[in-house]
């Protein structure tokens, strides 16, 4: 964070009279989609194309200095290329997705995809973006909910807006808890990031409704950087989703967001992610997403709680750890996981609980489905502090296998520097094969509904955190990935 | 019409044939029993029945009801009335008991053009069929013969029979893990199911089971095919002697 605190709009003028810009600076300035590479003058042309206050920039800049120093992490169960990251253009315009004028020019691919996850027509059409009824148009729904939320005084916005809007917020929260210099792509998202979400809950709030990135990203081609601020302020309560069902392509191979929770006292936030990128070509995995997001909520308030839930179910790679700091005393951290691999995806995933306060307590539930050629870890790390006395964590790291090209590995850290923790761990490991599925159908049951069964049955307790109509859709969205990898 | 007709069929994995040229058949009402050595093909023939992925059909051919078996896939057998109780039934973790018979149950009621039933309905229809088999309530709600034991697997493969009310049923060594008290309970029980429209192959090691279950025929089974069939006494011979006297003058 800067210490200047009159945050102002730097001018273009303001900015070359510094004279730290190469030519070529107003080129960058004017362009639509910015030559690939990474600089300096492409930061600050970024933040200035964005109009954003100054304590952004030198944000920005200090991420981009300490990414400078810092190495790309090498995984041990996670292998890819090499990533160029001068090959890569950190900001263009906000296009708007092609407008399609009806289903027939969408991929029939997706559609069958819509079908089988029982996605209703207009939302098939919203999702895809063919032009919808006035009264099913994601503009004036969003419109609507956006109403209705500032009836209660919740700001939900792009960050660019909040960035405008109400720059001592954003100021205030912004890195507080992934720090720029937190992992190497969490110092690359502060320094290029151009878009997500915002969310402010003011105290004594129950937010009205779910808040979902249903309503905003539609239009738009998701970013490559997302960055993403949720703050629930004293005796306030939000559940948010991210994501969907649908499959996601994108054009842009790396995404490395960065999400941040902060929960004031007796504050509550549920995060529920569907993931579902681009896995890549299943035989090859070519093309796929790399999906390196960085996700870490602060319970900084007494008594407030943060919960993760997420399904993630595509990708090409996948790394990430939805982690809780439990700062404050009585705080709760909870994660609640569901991977599925296949094809030739890899995920390493996991969590990371740091118990801070006393009484504190976290639950960890991760359900990791490998299948085909595909490679799956759990990683998590439970850290009590000495001060954390009395604090609690219970974890449960479950594996199945489908079929026996695949593997599934858990890494489980315990660093405790206290003596009154209270640990609890179990972990199993089991298959679905092809003579349960027999045996289903057998008794006249369907193999997809047989899988549905033994998946729902393994991921049962996940599940059950996710809103209603988001658990029946994950759960198909599953049967439907595993379909084909049975037998 | 006969319900079962399998004429002259060979069947193993892709190159080798367990199943070498049975014949048999299968009119409603019966009730046959296939005795025979282990090892010889008996669990194998039952399986290719229901439609097992993992064996090939090399030869000949099984009508079923006037329709041709081999066409049809696993699960449209079962809905047709095909039902295979297993020698070793797989436990499911995860999938409660319960819920799995509604399953199956809500299957074939769709596939006849019926209502489902729901969980509140079904627990009714579940009470009165685990009576008939002698099961405590409290395996409803176990996971799906998970830490099952040998007798307890055997009784819940007859519920689900008793469930699903199929037309051919072939119950493979059934009766091997059940306890004498066990054994008599679900005998009574099968015999209930049984009718004029349906019809019974029990695959078995032990006369005591025949004496419950009156089988019409008995067949003895060995090196994959039936080397002779008889009446119920058949199978009195086969306790006393061995399978060494059908076997060893077939030569
Ligand atoms: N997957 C397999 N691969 C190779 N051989 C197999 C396989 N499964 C079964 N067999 C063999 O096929 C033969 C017949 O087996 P099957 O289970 O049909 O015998 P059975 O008559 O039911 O015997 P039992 O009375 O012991 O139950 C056996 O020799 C068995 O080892
Ligand atoms: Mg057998």
């Amino acid at each position: 964070m800067t210490n200047e605190t009159n945050s102002k709009t730097a001018s273009v003028d303001e900015v070359l009279d510094k004279g730290e810009y190469k030519y070529g600076f107003t080129t960058l300035i004017e362009a639509d989609t910015l030559p690939k590479g990474l600089n300096e003058d492409v930061i600050r042309a970024i933040s200035l194309k964005k109009k954003e206050p100054q304590f952004m920039l030198d944000f920005r800049l200090k991420a981009y200095r300490k990414w400078l120093t810092m190495k790309e992490p090498a995984w041990p169960n996670v292998r890819y290329p090499k990533i160029d990251f001068q090959d890569i253009s950190y900001y263009s315009a906000p296009k708007p997705k092609k407008k399609l004028e009806s289903l027939d020019e969408v991929d029939p691919e997706l559609l069958r995809t819509f079908e089988k996850l029982g996605i209703p027509l207009d939302e098939q059409k919203r999702l895809s973006n063919v032009a919808v009824d006035a009264v099913f148009d994601s503009v004036s729904v969003a419109t609507t909910h956006k109403k209705k939320l500032m009836e209660v005084g919740i700001i939900f916005c792009p960050i660019s807006e909040a960035l405008q809007e109400y720059p001592e917020l954003v100021e205030e929260y912004l890195g507080t808890v992934v720090p720029i210099g937190d992992n190497y792509y969490a110092a690359l998202n502060s320094a290029v990031f151009t878009d997500g979400s915002f969310v402010y809950i003011p105290p004594d709030t129950i937010s009205p409704m779910e808040l979902s990135t249903y309503f905003r990203i539609n239009t738009e081609e998701t970013g490559q950087f997302e960055r993403t601020l949720i703050i629930c302020a004293e005796n306030s309560y939000v559940s948010y989703l991210e994501g969907c069902t649908a499959p996601q392509f994108d054009t842009n191979q790396l995404h490395a967001a960065v999400v941040e929770l902060v929960t004031l006292d007796n504050a509550e936030i549920k995060y529920s992610t569907v993931q579902n990128w681009y896995a890549g070509d299943p035989e090859t995995g070519k093309g796929g997403i790399y999906n390196f997001v960085t996700k870490r909520g602060k319970c900084a308030g007494d008594n407030s709680k943060i919960s993760w839930t997420q399904v993630e179910t595509g990708s090409a790679i996948t790394w990430k750890y939805p982690s809780c700091i439990l700062q404050g005393d009585n705080t709760q951290g909870e994660f609640y996981s569901v991977a599925l691999t296949n094809g030739h995806m890899q995920a390493d995933t996991g969590t990371k609980m740091i118990h801070i306060g006393k009484n504190t307590k976290s639950s960890i539930i991760s359900k990791g489905i490998s299948a085909d050629h595909s490679s799956n870890s759990y990683r998590g790390l439970v850290k009590v502090n000495k001060g954390a006395t009395n604090a609690r964590n219970y974890t449960q790291c479950d594996s199945m296998l489908v079929g026996d090209q695949c593997s599934a590995h858990t890494f489980p850290y315990i660093e405790t520097a206290n003596n009154s923790v209270q640990l609890e761990h179990e972990a199993s490991t089991s298959k679905i094969s092809e003579e349960q599925l027999f045996y289903f159908e057998q008794r006249g049951i369907s193999r997809e509904n047989a899988i549905t069964a033994v998946i729902n049955g393994f991921c049962k307790e996940v599940f059950k955190q996710l809103p209603m109509e988001f658990a029946v859709e994950a759960q198909k969205l599953l049967t439907l990935k595993l379909e084909n990898s049975v037998g | 019409m006969s319900l079962l007709e399998i004429k002259d069929l060979h069947a193993g994995f892709e190159g080798t044939d367990i199943v070498k040229g049975v014949s048999l058949t299968v009119n409603a009402g019966e009730v046959h029993a296939i005795m025979g050595p282990n090892g010889s093909g008996k669990s194998t023939l039952a399986k290719v029945l229901a439609g097992h992925p993992s064996y090939v059909v090399s030869k000949g051919s099984i009508t079923y009801n006037g329709n041709d078996l081999l066409e049809m896939d696993a699960e449209e057998r079962a809905l047709a009335g095909v039902f295979l109780g297993f020698q070793y039934p797989v436990e499911i973790p995860g999938v409660n008991n319960a819920e799995f018979l509604r399953m199956a149950y809500n299957a074939k009621l769709v596939k006849q053009g019926e209502e489902e039933v729901d969980p509140l309905d079904f627990d009714g229809i579940l009470d009165e069929k685990m009576k008939l088999v002698g099961m405590d309530r409290k395996y409803k709600d176990r996971f799906l013969n998970e830490g099952f034991s040998g007798g307890e697997k055997k009784k819940n493969e007859i519920l689900q029979m008793a469930v699903l009310g199929p037309k051919l049923s072939v119950l493979d060594e059934t009766d091997s893990g059940l306890d004498i008290d066990a054994l008599k309970v679900v005998a009574q029980g099968v015999n209930k199911l049984n009718n004029k429209d349906n019809a019974l192959i029990l695959i078995t090691h032990y006369q005591r089971l025949l004496n419950y279950i009156e089988p019409d025929f008995v067949h003895v089974f060995s090196g994959g095919t039936i080397i002779k069939s008889g009446g119920k006494e058949l199978a009195h011979e086969l306790e006393a002697q061995g399978y060494d006297w059908v076997t060893a003058p077939a030569k």
